[in-house]
């Protein structure tokens, strides 16, 4: 946490995008968590990938439930649409702005209290629905606002900071998104932006349900040695699956790559998604073998990363519903009030 | 790239890029810091210790600090440096209880000083307390040296200039004002246990072509005729004056002659305006006195009428480069200009001359006979005689006079204990962190994002009518405040602890400036290019850490650091601290002994 505000001055090389903005005009107000949080990391990579984006920041709708992670979105993208709901319910009221306004971008932002357990639940349905955002979860295993009670993804035998050893069976919420029918999935750490930027671009460009299980340590409840969601711990565990580049839809995939090396991925805005394989075996369209491997690594300690799933012709919420392609809200009286006339005619069609 | 070595004092002083850049290295956030606060006698002590002059040079200092200020790397212009520092002289409180006093027993060495200009006064200033015995001879009945003689009154106050040899002469050197040195072998032979040469550059360049003989009556050398000015010799000049030269000296000869009855005064300058030797300041100055400055012309001939000077008539030329970026300049084949006056004041440079040194005492001099000094030691080839000033190395100005002044003390201490002249004690340095709490700091660290202030300036209709009217009014202590809040506090140096550091990216992510980047390392060419923000102005370092826990190393580049802290604010560990860094270079008197 920091008193005084970020000075305005930047370098005198900082670069702008299409847009004409640079980097800092993608921040927000100056975060209150504290100082080496993870979560203040995952802001600054948000930042990064909507600036690397071009993303008009009006634009993008931010919604969070509550705790530390729901309070970030006020420390990244200033400029645009955000809305702090209710703790566990950032899903259903992000439901309802998508179905209002298809147009902007959906960023949920979420930790793993608001997610794995008031907010269980909500959670499973956007992802059944097929909502179209990005789901970040900021996952750091403990309760940070409380004082750091184990939360539901802490891994059972890990520590606490005050010795007692969780019992308790840990939700993984990548295995869940999964299950639970979502189209983009993966996990990422919040200690290594090189993998985080990519995926963040990804996940905004895919259309659907777009889930980021991002491990992010909690520095003053979570980071000490017998945590597994610790600074070392992760680095020492991490197994990333692939290597992505996100390659924007107006630019042609001009380098070469190895076939059975490198998988690309064309998603449905025309973007690539160009994923070298760091495990031979690993396929990232196959949602059954992942849900394996993930329980398989798991088991022997390590923390897989990277892209696990995905499917870039599923269709999302408003395909399933067959909307209209113009933003409910822009519509007029008449065009969403048919008439009394028209309702007759829907409820004779019941009778 | 190997990890930095911060125990070197260098490192860090180089990061104080207005110390580093000062010739008296003068801690100058420090006494930003101590203006902003209020504590102007305070921070007219840090200067006076260190440059001697604070209020002189707080108005006529050519301020090397301010083209190396890092506020003019992030932002438009660079603090205002040199008015601050006459902020502290024009706002302290009577600060001579805090001077060191006359020696209360002399140590029996007696040493000659040769002119009373700020070389040869700081060197005073500095042996007198330790007991020494300073002669000070000068040909001029005061002491001030050029600074007298030279730099108007407008512009300097004499008052000040009073003040601050005051200062020096208190300290009871024993003066021989009035008496022209005619031969160092003389000098030499008065057993003087050491002998310093600080009598400037006092010949004025003339100019060698048709009509200079003839009209000699109306063509003055500049700064002969400034320092007859000052004296009250001369009074008047004619109402049409051509200045020629482009340095500093033309620019007071200008701004002197439209005080002394010059209606159209005129500078004219061999070379282009930006190559100009003059601070851009002072032809600004010159400017807004309404005096035009004409560039390209070459002097071809003084023109007159059977001895009465009718004016000078100038050749245009243009610049051309060589292959190596050299410049020449050419005629631009146009027809010759013509421009009349009444008088030509010479301002074309300076020259050393040393006609009363014989050249058979062991004083050797090189090819352009300037005497063979040392720089570090300011020693001449005779172990006993030491130069400093513009006699060392030719006209440079009074800040490098008095940095001069410091080191030839220094050597003439360490020549009279009976140590070695070239072992020069290492600077005073004091690293202390600035943390008073989570988020306090001793010093102000929120980024002011004011725009340089200007220093306010009397009205031209009455400075133009009294040669003695100073211009500048200076700045209040308001408009002090503002500015000297300008200062991003550079010597609050950002202090990585490697062991502490666990990577979390914190720093990386809060630097307003992108200074920070946890990377593998490279050889710095290839790491410069790798950063957050390529660090492109070579002239800056990088900090780098050995290897951390992943095996990545933490660089910082110094270039454009703002010092606001906040690395060290979102540093979870304290990996990151803010270390005040206090730099004094050895002086004769402050050295152990």
């Amino acid at each position: 946490m920091t008193y005084i505000a970020k000075p305005k001055l930047h370098h005198p090389g900082l670069p702008t995008n299409k847009l004409g903005f640079t980097r800092r005009d993608y921040e927000g107000r100056i975060s209150t968590l504290c100082a080496g949080c993870g979560h203040d990391s995952i802001s600054a990579a948000l930042v990064q990938a909507c600036f690397e984006l071009d993303i008009a920041p009006h634009r993008v709708a931010k919604l969070s439930g509550i705790g530390c992670s729901s309070k970030t979105p006020d420390y990244f993208l200033g400029q645009s649409h955000g809305f702090n709901s209710v703790h566990g319910r950032m899903p259903s009221v992000l439901t309802g702005a998508s179905m209002a306004n298809r147009d902007l971008i959906y960023l949920g932002v979420s930790g793993d209290g608001d997610s794995a357990s008031i907010g269980f639940g909500q959670f499973a349905h956007c992802m059944r629905r097929g909502v179209n955002m990005v789901y970040i979860c900021e996952n750091n295993g403990v309760y940070g606002l409380t004082k750091g009670q184990f939360s539901a993804t802490a891994d059972k035998g890990s520590k606490a900071k005050g010795g007692a050893v969780n019992s308790d069976s840990a939700i993984d919420l990548a295995s869940l998104a999964l299950l639970m029918g979502a189209s983009f999935v993966a996990r990422s750490f919040s200690g290594d932006k090189k993998q985080l930027v990519p995926l963040i671009k990804a996940a905004i460009a895919h259309k659907g349900s777009a889930v980021l299980d991002v491990i992010s340590p909690c520095v003053t409840f979570n980071n000490h040695a017998g945590s597994t969601k610790s600074f070392d711990f992760v680095r020492d565990h991490n197994e990333a699956v692939n290597k992505l580049d996100f390659v924007p839809p107006e630019k042609e995939i001009t380098v070469d790559y190895e076939p059975g090396t490198t998988e690309v991925v064309r998603q449905h805005d025309g973007s690539f998604l160009k994923l070298a394989k760091l495990h031979s075996d690993y396929d990232p369209s196959d949602r059954v073998a992942a849900l394996t491997y993930l329980q398989e690594r798991a088991a022997a300690g390590e923390v897989v990363t990277g892209l696990l799933y995905i499917d870039a012709t599923a269709p999302d919420l408003h395909e399933h519903l067959g909307t209209v392609d113009a933003p409910l809200n822009r519509m007029n009286e008449k065009e969403l009030c048919p008439g009394a006339d028209m309702l007759e005619t829907i409820n004779a069609e019941y009778r | 790239m190997a990890p930095t070595d911060i125990a070197n004092p260098d490192y860090f002083h180089k990061v104080v890029d207005c110390q580093w850049a000062c010739p008296a290295h003068t801690p100058v956030p420090e006494y930003i810091r101590l203006i902003a606060a209020g504590r102007y006698s305070d921070a007219y002590m840090i200067n006076w210790q260190s440059n001697v002059f604070p209020g002189v040079l707080g108005r006529t200092c050519d301020r090397p600090c301010e083209p190396a200020c890092r506020r003019g790397r992030v932002e438009k212009e660079p603090v205002a440096i040199c008015r601050l520092k006459r902020v502290a002289a024009d706002s302290k409180d009577d600060i001579r209880d805090r001077l060191p006093k006359p020696a209360a027993q002399k140590n029996g060495k007696r040493i000659a000083l040769i002119g009373a200009g700020p070389a040869s006064l700081t060197v005073a200033r500095d042996l007198l307390p330790l007991g020494y015995t300073c002669v000070i001879y000068d040909a001029d009945p005061f002491a001030g040296g050029m600074m007298r003689t030279q730099i108007p009154r407008f512009r300097l106050p004499g008052h000040v200039l009073d003040e601050e040899c005051g200062y020096i002469l208190g300290l009871e050197p024993e003066t021989r004002f009035g008496q022209k040195v005619e031969s160092l072998k003389a000098m030499l032979a008065e057993n003087y246990d050491a002998v310093f040469v600080g009598c400037g550059a006092p010949r004025g360049r003339d100019l060698d072509i048709p009509g200079r003989k003839e009209a000699v009556e109306h063509i003055h050398i500049g700064i002969d005729w400034l320092a007859s000015v000052s004296f009250g010799h001369t009074t008047k000049i004619g109402k049409r004056v051509v200045v020629l030269g482009g340095g500093n000296t033309a620019m007071d000869c200008c701004r002197t002659s439209r005080r002394l009855g010059g209606e159209k005064v005129d500078v004219v300058v061999r070379s282009g305006f930006a190559e100009m030797k003059a601070s851009p300041w002072e032809k600004d100055d010159a400017m807004r006195e309404d005096i035009p400055i004409h560039n390209f012309l070459v002097p071809l001939e003084f023109t007159h009428d059977n001895g009465k000077l009718t004016g000078v008539t100038f050749e245009k030329v243009k610049a051309e480069y060589d292959a190596k970026g050299r410049r020449k300049l050419i005629p631009a084949g146009e027809p010759p200009v013509h421009m009349e006056c009444d008088d030509v004041l010479v301002a074309v440079g300076q020259e050393n001359a040393f006609p009363w040194i014989e050249r058979d005492i062991g004083l050797e001099f090189d090819e352009w006979d300037m005497p063979k000094v040392d720089p570090a030691t300011m020693r001449s080839t005779h172990p006993k005689v030491f130069f400093g000033g513009d006699a060392a190395f030719g006209p440079k100005n009074i800040i490098w006079a008095v940095a001069h002044g410091h080191e030839a003390a220094l050597s003439i201490d360490l020549l009279c204990t009976g140590q070695e002249v070239t072992q020069r004690p290492s600077p005073l340095v004091n690293v202390l962190s600035q943390k008073m709490g989570i988020h306090e700091w001793s010093y102000d660290n929120d980024v002011s994002l004011d725009l340089r202030f200007k220093v306010p300036h009397a009205p031209k209709e009455l400075t133009l009518k009294d040669v003695n009217m100073e211009v500048e009014l200076g700045f209040n202590q308001e408009l002090a405040f503002k500015e000297a809040q300008r200062c991003l506090n550079c010597d609050i140096e950002t202090v990585f602890e490697r062991n502490l550091c666990i990577e979390c990216d914190a720093c990386v992510d809060i630097c307003p400036m992108d200074c920070i980047t946890f990377t593998p390392n490279a050889l710095e060419g290839d790491l410069r290019g790798l950063l957050t923000a390529p660090a492109k102005n070579l002239t800056q370092s990088l900090y780098v850490s050995s290897e951390l826990k992943t095996g990545n190393i933490m660089v910082k580049d110094e270039d454009v650091c703002l010092h606001c802290g906040l690395c060290a604010e979102r540093c979870p560990t304290g990996a990151w601290d803010m270390k005040k860094f206090y730099l004094e270079t050895a002086k004769a008197h402050t050295c152990s002994r």
